[in-house]
């Protein structure tokens, strides 16, 4: 077997010395392969990753008996040995580009600094560099790009910034971070065949730290499980998915959602519970002294679409194609421009005041980020019962308490939770105190604004079975707003596709994911990446590279 | 008994304070951040030090007639405590514990003239031979003052142990007893030690026109606290209102306060101060039967000078608030608000109110120093509080000309800034204490079970 280039031995981190994040690994990465650690977030890879290269914030300490790379113990290098190595033979990619971009310097500024740090080139051979290293990353018009600034970039352009960066000192070993975590699935797609063809041309080592099990299948030689801090199971990427032998990795691979689940579905018809016809929804622009308005952001243009009693609509389309803003202004959270909504034959648009706050029972929203959706200064018992509070003053105290008590219940959640703050619960099980407060008004339909994507694959599996659960026993219709067509598959019984503000493709689950007619849903579709080594029959319609 | 504006407000103060703990203590997710207060170290010996000064500033907040044929003399429980301090004046500048004046003088002795300095009325005054008894004597003293706090906290400890005892131990056990309980003995030993030494002699000299700077430091508390608290007072109500509203109601109910508060900023507030003092002046000048003595007179200047403080200082605060909101109003709590039908004015006190406060007691207490070093600034220029109320800022007033004399009088100066360094540093601890307490976001804020 060939020489190791990393090779991590024993290594443990804890922080404010009681608080262990990584306990005692040992891991080797070998030149020209791909090595994938795969955990839940918190599961301690980004720290590893960290401190390989010593990068760990001063409340943490780091023991191991070895960090070596080419047989060179790093842990007796000097920090500024280690700047010599940092970027030169190591390199990182972080999850987000815009913060790891300066904003105020321009990117060739940027790739430059990078390559100054490593090798003293002239002013003209550093540009030239530049201009290398972005055709590299298949930046289109490079010429031009290199005076732009970050905030003039796409995420994925971004994104390929970061990776020039990160390949200005012509690296052994490249960490990417989560690298497409904040992408959208097309430009995922691309970052990881760019990757991919960046390592075979250079032959560099790649080290890729991902939550995403499918994702990491179709990018990794070997791969490596990562559980409360300790490396579970280690094991060839062929290997380690047809046949996982430790219950973790089999209990991440089950809570995977697969796109064959929606076949399962009833296709029985039911009468229409929200009718949404011809919906626009405009944000003015204005400039000048007096605010003119001088056009339009067309965020929902046109869209109608109607949601069965008791079953799901899932909404999908990439960001910025005015998803959200449908859901939120079919709320009237976002004032619409105009169309009809007719909620249970009741019309929604035009009800101001009074009347709207009343119609408020109907219609409820349970929100992405668990973590900005409820008041950090509210009690959980308070956050809940402010719906009885507002739509029905009728409950006397005991009664609402009682009915919180039966919420909380419902949501799986103990009935203590309901003295306590949001910051002392998991994100898994704030999105149920979320669902809990949606379902306290008793509404007709729940629209979820992507209510997975901000957690762990079990997690988004738990509450993906809870949503169901709850659509069973109490007939609520969903509209299931997501970019994750795997999740739609899970839960939806029809789904929309919406591009640029209009809904391009319409149809029950199997005739839109299995037989989609427009192009930018076959696209979407095969974007998606799926698990590349499972032994049931799947269909293969994800990319594999 | 006689009730100043002031006092009232005062008192006024410490009842809705007292009724609000009342109202709170019962209330569990309350307690939670108040036990995590009474836990810190930094948090108690701060609040120990501020309840100090509070001490003496409501001591000196109660008024009586002390004589009543004497010319209607107004005098506190403080000054009624205080009192051999209050009268013991000399002719001019004295060091601490001299018992000569600071500057040389013609004394008329026995049929010659000398040029020497000549002793003290009151600064040891009990001493024969000042050059050899005075360092034993200071010594004696202090360690009597020593003996007589010690004996006395003996005795506060004994007695809290016996209440303890008999309750059947039901004390808190959370409580950081020592660090409170040696702040506690510092406090009370320095205070007796310092009483006892100043019945003899001037602990801190004494001033221009002879009086005790010690007791002036003192009497300065209260006109520290009434500037700092009176103030914040007026002006929290419109900075959070002014704030909050134009920041969730944007449109014209913004462009309206900003147009406000933009005006209000742009006319120099020294202008407005002076404006409103001399206009009081004035007023007082024309109705001299109202205002008959010149305390009196003094405390409706420093009420004035609070409010004025007051209406030209919410623009910084609101401006904050106003920022904050705009971000908070994006909040996907607030959207979720909306979406259950929870009525504008609810989501204003439920939802934005509490998630701003932590600015609210940030900048509370850094305006807190700043309105106390305001005040020195504004007598400086003769439109602060009355010349005739003992405040820190007329006393750096007074110490400022001496800076240039050669050798210095420091003493006046530097009692100041202690003393508003104390409570300065104390309030600001405290506050930070308070603010990590009550941020249920911060670590080691989970509840138990």
């Amino acid at each position: 077997m060939t020489e190791p280039l990393l090779s991590v031995e024993n290594l443990s981190v804890n922080f404010n010395r009681n608080h262990v994040v990584v306990d005692n690994i040992s891991f080797v990465i070998y030149p020209g392969e791909t090595f994938a650690l795969v955990g839940e977030s918190g599961s301690g890879k980004s720290i590893t990753a960290l401190s390989v290269l010593r990068l760990l914030p001063n409340n943490a300490s780091l023991t191991a008996s070895s960090i070596s790379l080419h047989g060179d113990n790093l842990l007796k290098n000097s920090e500024l040995d280690l700047c010599k190595i940092r970027g030169r033979r190591i390199s990182l990619i972080f999850q987000d580009p815009m913060s790891s971009l300066n904003p105020v310097m321009t990117i060739g500024e940027q790739v430059a600094e990078a390559i100054q740090q490593h090798y003293p080139l002239s002013k003209s051979d550093t540009q030239q560099r530049v201009l290398e290293l972005l055709q590299q990353v298949e930046l289109p018009e490079p010429q031009e790009r290199i005076k732009s600034y970050p905030h003039q970039l796409s995420g994925g352009q971004r994104q390929r910034v970061m990776i020039a960066i990160a390949l200005a000192g012509k690296p052994d070993l490249l960490i990417a971070d989560e690298p497409t975590t904040s992408l959208d699935v097309t430009i995922q797609a691309q970052i990881l065949v760019l990757l991919k063809s960046i390592q075979q041309s250079t032959g560099m080592a790649l080290w890729l730290i991902s939550h995403d099990l499918a994702l990491v299948s179709t990018m990794a030689d070997r791969v490596a499980v990562m559980q409360h801090g300790k490396i579970v199971e280690t094991a060839q990427s062929a290997e380690l998915f047809s046949s996982a032998k430790h219950p973790y990795t089999q209990k991440l691979l089950n809570a995977l959602p697969s796109m064959q689940s929606c076949l399962d579905h009833c296709a029985e018809d039911k009468p229409p519970l929200l009718q949404v016809d011809n919906f626009h929804c405009y944000y003015p622009i204005r400039k000048g002294l007096f605010k003119r308005i001088v056009g339009y952001v067309r965020a929902v243009d046109g869209v109608s679409f109607s949601i069965q009693k008791g079953k799901t609509l899932a909404l999908v389309g990439e960001s910025g194609c005015g998803k959200t803003t449908l859901g939120k202004s079919l709320l009237n959270l976002i004032p619409s421009t105009s169309g009809s909504v007719k909620i249970d034959g009741v019309a929604l648009d035009g009800l101001e005041g009074e009347q709207l706050r009343k119609q408020r029972t109907n219609m409820q929203i349970v929100f992405q980020d668990p973590f900005s959706s409820m008041n950090p200064r509210m009690l959980v018992g308070d956050i809940v019962a402010e719906g009885i509070v507002a739509l029905h003053p009728d409950v006397n105290a005991v009664e609402r308490k009682e009915r919180v008590r039966k919420l909380l219940q419902q949501v799986g959640l103990p009935e203590a939770a309901a003295l306590r703050y949001p910051h002392e619960f998991s994100g898994g099980q704030r999105q149920r105190i979320c669902i809990a407060r949606a379902l306290a008004v008793q509404p007709k339909l729940i629209v979820c604004d992507e209510p997975t994507s901000a957690l762990d694959v079990s997690v988004q599996a738990q509450i993906i079975q809870l949503l169901k659960d709850l659509q069973k026993e109490q007939g609520i219709s969903y509209l299931f707003i997501t970019h994750d067509l795997a999740v739609v598959a899970e839960i939806a019984d029809e789904v929309a596709v919406m591009y640029q503000g209009k809904i391009i493709e319409q149809g029950s689950v199997e005739q839109v994911l299995f037989k989609p007619q427009h192009a930018y849903t076959k696209k979407l579709i095969s974007a998606v990446p799926v698990l590349k080594y499972s032994n049931d029959s799947q269909l293969k319609t994800g990319v594999v590279l | 008994m006689t009730l100043l504006w002031t006092d009232a407000l005062i008192l006024l103060l410490l009842l809705s304070s007292v009724s609000i703990a009342f109202y709170l203590h019962d209330k569990e997710h309350i307690q939670r951040p108040l036990n995590k207060i009474a836990r810190s170290k930094v948090g108690m010996v701060s609040l120990v030090v501020l309840l100090f000064f509070l001490l003496v500033g409501l001591l000196d907040s109660i008024h009586f007639n002390a004589n009543q044929e004497k010319n209607n003399e107004i005098i506190s429980l403080l000054d009624y405590f205080a009192t051999p301090l209050r009268e013991h004046t000399e002719k001019t500048y004295s060091a601490p514990f001299a018992t000569t004046l600071y500057s040389k003088e013609m004394i008329a002795n026995v049929g010659t003239i000398q040029w020497d300095y000549p002793r003290l009325v009151y600064g040891g005054k009990h001493l024969v031979n000042p050059e050899k008894e005075q360092l034993p004597d200071v010594l004696l003293k202090a360690g009597f003052g020593f003996l007589m706090g010690l004996a006395l906290f003996t005795a506060w400890m004994l007695l809290s142990a016996g209440v303890s005892y008999l309750k059947q131990g039901s004390a808190p056990k959370f409580f950081a007893m020592r660090p409170v309980m040696s702040t506690l003995f510092i406090i009370i030993v320095i205070s007796t030690v310092l009483g006892y030494l100043s019945l003899y002699y001037h602990v801190l000299g004494t001033d221009k026109v002879g009086e005790d700077v010690f007791y002036q430091a003192i009497k300065s508390i209260r006109t520290g606290l009434v500037i700092g608290t009176l103030t914040t007072l007026i002006m929290l109500p419109m900075a959070i209102l002014f704030g909050i509203l134009a920041g969730f109601f944007r449109g014209w109910v913004d462009d309206v306060i900003q147009y406000l508060y933009t005006t209000l900023n742009s006319i120099p507030s020294v202008l407005l101060i002076a404006a409103s003092v001399l206009m009081v002046q004035v007023y007082m000048a024309n109705h001299e039967s109202e205002f008959t003595s010149v305390i009196v007179r003094a405390d409706i200047r420093l009420l004035f000078l609070c409010m004025i403080l007051g209406v030209t200082s919410w623009t910084g605060l609101c401006r904050l608030l106003r920022a904050e909101t705009l971000k908070l109003r994006e909040m996907e709590y607030v959207q979720a608000a909306q979406a259950l039908g929870v009525k504008q004015h609810a989501i204003l006190l439920r939802h934005i109110l509490p998630n701003v406060m932590h600015i609210v007691l940030i900048s509370v207490v850094l305006d807190f120093s700043s309105l106390v070093l305001a005040e020195a600034v504004l007598s400086y220029i003769n439109i602060g509080v009355d010349p005739t109320t003992y405040s820190w800022g007329n006393m750096i007033n007074g110490a400022r000309l001496e800076m240039a004399r050669e050798p210095i009088v420091w003493w006046s100066l530097s009692a100041a800034f202690v003393f508003m360094f104390a409570l300065v540093l104390a309030a600001n601890l405290f506050a930070d204490v308070v603010q990590d307490a009550f941020d249920p976001r911060s670590a080691g804020n989970e509840s138990v079970g």
